[in-house]
């Protein structure tokens, strides 16, 4: 495990981007007052000092605070739709991929379509549509209504190859029934493929949620990292120079889309044997 | 085979076409109540200076998608608007027709994409190539962790990060806008070296974030086309290291790169929107963010479809030109 991991270093170095941004959460929600969070709870706009050490926003943010409050709102957006995007994908993805007719063909055609129009358009339109102020959850089942779309096509197309190899046919032949077949042949060899679409699935989510609440149509009560963007773009703390208000979202965003990217890339090589580099 | 190619991409265009007008229409009636409706009615109540346009909106709603009418026929009347592409008014900026208003926004957005895209591809697709080409400078090898973290960025973040250093600490670029305010769009040098500085730093934050994508795909179609028999053959008759590079390789390897821009269209644009809205660029994006905060309903739908119909008929377009690029190309039903 170790040897693995020390020739597999994408993989590495996403899940320690990942658990640092994780780490930062969790402790500061211990070493750190997270209520300063809450608009007005400090001085507003002073820059990074012992008393804050991010700095406060115009509305009297303590940013260090909302920063605290806000990731893990982010990331639970991104790991809620990836998941709901995933599980349908993949429930999709094996009915059509493994049984075939018009189901497949239906499935397929709505995935194509669906693929063809740029996702956060409708996004926006079905935001728009719900109007009243969304809450994180509701954000996130938003941004799942169309994060089944992509996993489904990568997964069906997985299933399809899986599905011709010899194991399935002596499955088959030994008189395997259908469901035994796709839980027990399938679904094991699905797994690796599984984790790095969720993987993908997450970070797609995370973008989609971002480019929402940019655009102002985000949970205008909660503090996630997006928000704190929109408020940034709201306020022009550009042109004030408010550095310590937009930096920590970055980076914070950054680490998390790196990490991410790194672990899928890992994890690709996990699952892909052949593109792994020489022992 | 290939009539059939043609026929099975146009009647996707269409379907893909008509869902967009059909979610136009159905999403805003999902939760019951109507909330154009709603906004009109409250404008109206409002009252103020737009109260003339306003009520005579509300009488045109009402006549087109009045509740008297069985939803079939609302449905059918708004299919028909949508493909004269009559979007009605505006309702923050009532004289003005949404068609107008974008209009004046269409050519700085697809201006500035057509030139970044276009140029991410190429530069993109030259880096991949030398990344995978054995006898590239050893240096080259180096830009690719770079290279790849950029492209996990979302390409507005990296947009804010450009503003405040180069236009906010270093003053080299104007911090907002399309051209400087107080000037008026003409055609003349002094006008155009104004748009042109503006236009700087949105297009290098699009263009840094997807170089990554276009230099990962090619450096991934190099090293398939690297191990192909022709390349040894070519190789070993003694050919230019030079002539083996651009016509034997970065050629063949280049075609399922234009697949991808298809593929990758509607995901430049999206992040492309929100570039502008950091920029204030005077584009569709940014006309869709002041949508947004006016809830100009009639503004959003119009944007959302026009940009839909847009990159459809890119994807389409591009797809028929693929099997005129590269014949081994068949287009046989899966």
């Amino acid at each position: 495990m170790l040897r693995y991991m020390r020739r597999n270093r994408s993989l590495v170095v996403g899940l320690c981007l990942l658990l640092l941004v994780l780490l930062f959460a969790g402790l500061g929600r211990l070493l750190w007052d997270t209520s300063l969070a809450a608009p007005l709870s400090a001085p507003p706009n002073r820059p990074p000092s012992w008393e804050h050490p991010l700095g406060t926003d115009r509305q009297g943010r303590d940013l260090l605070a909302v920063m605290i409050v806000g990731t893990p709102l982010t990331l639970y957006i991104g790991l809620l739709a990836g998941f709901i995007g995933v599980a349908i994908g993949t429930v999709l993805a094996l009915t059509g991929a493994y049984y075939g007719g018009v189901v497949d063909s239906v499935i397929r055609g709505v995935v194509d379509v669906g693929l063809t129009i740029p996702t956060l358009l409708v996004l926006i339109l079905l935001a728009v549509s719900v109007r009243s102020s969304l809450s994180v959850s509701q954000m996130a089942l938003v941004v799942a209504s169309l994060s089944w779309l992509w996993p489904t096509r990568t997964i069906r197309s997985q299933v399809l190859s899986i599905k011709e190899r010899a194991y399935i046919q002596v499955a088959r032949l030994s008189g395997a029934s259908n469901r035994q077949i796709i839980f027990f042949e399938i679904m094991p060899n699905l797994l690796p493929y599984l984790a790095a679409t969720f993987v993908g699935a997450v970070g797609a989510a995370i973008l989609a949620s971002i480019g929402l609440e940019v655009i102002g149509l985000g949970p205008i009560e909660a503090n996630t990292l997006g928000m704190t963007i929109y408020w940034v773009t709201y306020y022009a703390a550009l042109l004030h120079g408010m550095w310590w208000w937009f930096m920590p979202p970055v980076v914070i965003i950054i680490m998390v889309f790196v990490g991410l990217f790194a672990i899928s890339a890992g994890l690709d090589e996990l699952a892909n044997p052949r593109t792994r580099k020489t022992v | 085979m290939r009539l059939d190619y043609i026929v099975r991409r146009l009647v996707l265009f269409v379907i893909v076409v008509w869902a967009a007008a059909t979610l136009n229409f159905f999403l805003p009636r999902l939760s019951g109540k109507d909330p154009i409706r709603d906004k009109l009615l409250q404008q109206a109540a409002a009252g103020g200076y737009v109260q003339a346009g306003i009520q005579q909106m509300v009488e045109e709603y009402e006549r087109k998608f009045g509740l008297d009418k069985p939803l079939w026929v609302q449905y059918l009347t708004y299919l028909g608007d949508v493909a004269r592409l009559d979007f009605g008014y505006s309702i923050a900026n009532y004289p003005r027709t949404v068609m107008g208003i974008m209009a004046d926004s269409i050519p700085w957005t697809v201006g500035l994409l057509l030139t970044t895209t276009l140029l991410a591809f190429a530069i993109g697709s030259i880096l991949g190539a030398l990344l995978a080409w054995r006898r590239s400078p050893r240096f080259v090898q180096y830009l690719f962790p770079p290279l790849l973290t950029l492209s996990a960025i979302p390409y507005f973040l990296l947009g804010l990060c450009l503003i405040y250093l180069f236009a906010f600490r270093l003053k080299l670029f104007p911090l907002f806008g399309g051209y400087t305010p107080g000037t008026f769009p003409a055609l003349n040098l002094n006008f155009a070296l104004d748009v042109f500085k503006h236009s700087l730093l949105p297009a290098l934050s699009i263009l840094l974030a997807s170089l990554g994508f276009w230099a990962l795909g090619m450096r991934g179609m190099m090293v398939t086309v690297e191990g192909e028999d022709y390349m040894t053959f070519a190789e070993a008759a003694g050919l230019k290291s030079s002539t083996l590079f651009f016509t034997y390789a970065i050629r063949n390897a280049l075609l399922p790169q234009t697949t991808s821009l298809g593929l990758a269209l509607g995901h430049v644009l999206s992040g492309a929107l929100l570039v502008e809205v950091i920029f204030s660029y005077p584009g569709i994006g940014t006309t869709l963010y002041h949508a947004i905060r006016q809830f100009d309903y009639f503004l959003i739908q119009g944007i959302v479809f026009t940009i839909v119909l847009g990159v459809t008929l890119a994807t389409l377009v591009l797809d028929l030109i693929y099997p005129l690029l590269d014949p081994r190309i068949t287009y046989q039903r899966a």
